[in-house]
């Protein structure tokens, strides 16, 4: 009896070697897995600028006087900047950064206030994470008409004489991980999980699809591999290709665009495969839902717009309204996007990704759940 | 693992009903065939002997009933039905991106075929398709994609043959060499149920089984089912037989006409009132009659009128 329920090598590797076959003759799906990442990285390689606001910042404060107060007050008046939290040192500063918790961090030097009446212009300093350059350009552009606000605001009466040129304090702009802010070191590496997103997605339902469509599922089904064989032998094929895609993004952005990979490369392959892997479920779940192969394309593309217009990747996840956050939260492209920055640009290791590690494990967990919940056995 | 107490029967089925939606599709159908049978499954389209089929080998789950198939049970053991089963489905179900040797290599390592390579070429070389073993599936011609269906379900030597209308757009010549090649499997001890709109090919079947809106509504051999309906039958040859059918239809006793090749047949329940209609009908016409046995033909021309009250409406 085992003999016929269990899992059978031999069988799966037969469905394995026929969905290559059957991979191999289709000149089309052949085109789109080289040619979607090269064209989409050549029309995204330019992103259009945006100027999100409300972006998350945190403080570190050694000397809170009502000048360093002001100067805090005009940050949030400009509306770019919003107060998330106080931070005891440098480190913890750093660390919200690499996680991704902030995208600013401000610190006041001890002694700020006293060294600035005295006439010696003493520096504040501003931490940006410049990954997505794109949220963060505009902001720190205004820092300049802020500092002038706050000097004609605070330095009158007998301080007035401290406000002339050269200005009587610094700002400091440390732009981390991006200090060029350029927008390609950013769209590149997220562009891979957009274009794994799609491609994985629309091929595994359609794969199921087309064989209900075509009626080869009724003969597959009254053989004796068992869904699980079918299942897991016809989307092997396609952890390849989507090990392939990565590679080509992978040689663009170093070679066309000179991204730079901080993180370790066997790092970024784990975390493809684990976000290939969370859609690999989906396109399943998609495939079991879809009647037949329109559907499966419309399903994904239903799938696919929010992961393109909520993670991240089209618009900075900070400059988005809450409630898209709270729904960009749902989707694996968003930790998706956050980890490939991270580890690209950012040289983030395990413990700095692993928020965004789990929220991806749970998913594909939950999400494979219900693809076999929901998996056909028969035609019904 | 097998079941003694059905060792006789490859399949045995009870009281398989299925719905799709509010359709009946299956109603009370039981089935038995013996080992070594060749049992013809007979009715109109859209009758359910698809659907009676694939709830046979596991594919549709049925919405009540019980049975099995080769001993094992049709609702818990599919698993072990698949390995021993082949079935040919109505429609062409392989994969027309593939080769004809990629879909008969693919199907035998489905099966775990022992000498896998021989067995595929030797296939091959049976169908006379050697010259075209590298030609894409899809690209045969209809008859040919049934014949090489058929070889491929046939390729692990299963116990019972499922044979959903396995001859249809087959030539007559491949249709003969095609039935007398199971003739020769069930002497060996292989059983078929093999479904058919063919009246030649119901008649060279051991037993046959008639369904019409998913009701079983004969079952037997052809000489049985024949009886069952008490039909007598008269032909009437001569010329202008279709203004005589439109006389006739309205005679007492006349409970069917048809026309065929050789002439007019009209069968009727009351043999007496019949015969009366046929003799008045011809009397003074260069007619001629005479009475013949009830065809399996006329008797499944027969039962289809006679449900055609329980027609639910076809989509
Ligand atoms: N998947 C399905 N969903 C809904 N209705 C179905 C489905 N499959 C079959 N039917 C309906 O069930 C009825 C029986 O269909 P089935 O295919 O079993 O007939 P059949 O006897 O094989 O006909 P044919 O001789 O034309 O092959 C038909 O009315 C058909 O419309
Ligand atoms: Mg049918």
């Amino acid at each position: 009896m085992s003999r016929h329920g269990g899992f059978s090598l031999s069988r799966w590797w037969s469905i394995v070697g026929k969905e290559f076959l059957q991979l191999r003759r289709d000149r089309v799906t052949f085109a789109m897995i080289v040619g979607l990442p090269i064209i989409q990285m050549a029309l995204f390689g330019y992103a259009i600028n945006t100027a999100p606001k409300h972006l998350d910042t945190a403080i570190i404060s050694s000397d809170n006087t009502t000048i360093t107060r002001s100067f805090i007050w005009a940050m949030r008046n400009s509306e770019y900047f919003k107060f998330v939290g106080e931070l005891p040192n440098e480190a913890a500063g750093r660390e919200a950064l690499a996680q991704g918790k902030v995208l600013f961090v401000v610190s006041i030097p001890a002694g700020f206030t006293r060294q600035l009446l005295r006439g010696e212009r003493p520096a504040l300093l501003i931490e940006a994470d410049a990954t997505d350059s794109t949220a963060t350009a505009t902001a720190i552009s205004a820092l300049n008409g802020i500092t002038q606000s706050v000097i004609q605001k605070e330095l009158t009466g007998p301080l007035a004489p401290l406000a002339g040129a050269p200005a009587p304090f610094e700002v400091k702009v440390h732009q981390l991980y991006n200090p060029e802010n350029i927008t390609q070191y950013n769209v590149v590496p997220g562009l891979m999980g957009v274009i794994l997103a799609l491609t994985m997605v629309m091929m595994t339902s359609l794969a199921i699809t087309r064989e209900r469509e075509r009626g080869t599922m009724e003969n597959l089904l009254a053989m004796p591999a068992t869904p699980l064989e079918v299942m897991t032998g016809k989307i092997l094929p396609y952890i390849g290709i989507g090990l392939i895609q990565a590679t080509i993004i992978l040689l663009g952005a170093r070679f066309v665009f000179d991204v730079p990979l901080f993180g370790d490369i066997g790092a970024v392959y784990l975390v493809v495969l684990l976000f290939v892997a969370a859609n690999l479920t989906v396109g399943i779940t998609l495939s079991s839902l879809a009647q037949n192969q329109l559907q499966a394309v419309q399903l994904t593309i239903f799938y696919f717009l929010p992961n393109l217009l909520l993670s991240g990747f089209m618009f900075p996840f900070q400059g988005m309204p809450a409630w898209a956050q709270v729904l960009g939260n749902l989707l694996p492209l968003t930790y998706f996007n956050r980890l490939i920055r991270g580890i690209m640009l950012k040289g983030n290791g395990w413990i700095e990704s692993w928020p965004s590690v789990w929220p991806l494990i749970v998913f594909t967990l939950v999400v494979m759940l219900i693809a076999v919940k929901t998996y056909r056995r028969t035609l019904d | 693992m097998t079941t003694a107490a059905n060792a006789d029967f490859a399949i045995d089925v009870q009281g398989l009903h299925k719905h799709f939606g509010q359709k009946h599709v299956v109603n009370n159908v039981s089935l038995q065939v013996r080992r070594g049978e060749i049992f013809g499954f007979l009715g109109p389209n859209g009758s359910g002997k698809t659907t009676t089929i694939r709830m046979m080998c596991g594919l549709l789950k049925p919405d009540s009933g019980s049975g099995t198939c080769l001993g094992y049970d049709i609702l818990r053991q599919s698993a072990a039905i698949k390995c021993s089963v082949g079935y040919m489905t109505q429609r062409f179900s392989f994969w027309d991106d593939l080769t004809i040797a990629e879909n008969l290599d693919f199907v035998a390592r489905i099966y775990g075929i022992p000498n896998r390579r021989e067995t595929v070429r030797q296939t091959i070389a049976d169908l006379g398709l050697t010259g075209r073993a590298r030609q894409l599936a899809g690209e045969l011609s209809g008859g040919w994609k049934q014949r090489m269906a058929l070889a491929a379900c046939m390729l692990h030597n299963p116990k019972l043959l499922l044979l959903d209308e396995p001859t249809a757009g087959v030539d007559p010549k491949a249709r003969r060499d095609f039935w007398d090649e199971l003739q020769g499997l069930a002497a060996s001890g292989i059983s078929v149920l093999v479904s058919t709109h063919y009246m030649d090919e119901a008649s060279r079947c051991h037993k046959l089984a008639y369904i019409a809106y998913g009701k079983l509504l004969a079952q037997g051999t052809a000489a049985e089912v024949i009886a069952q309906q008490n039909l007598s039958s008269w032909a009437i040859y001569g010329d202008r037989l279709i203004e005589l059918q439109n006389i006739l239809r309205n005679q007492p006793g006349v409970d069917q006409t048809v026309i065929f090749g050789d002439g007019l047949h009209v069968s009727g329940l009351d043999a007496a009132a019949l015969e009366r209609s046929v003799q008045a009908v011809i009397a003074d016409k260069a007619l001629r009659a005479a009475k013949i046995d009830t065809g399996l033909e006329d008797v499944f021309i027969y039962m289809m009128s006679g449900t055609a009250d329980n027609f639910r409406g076809e989509t």
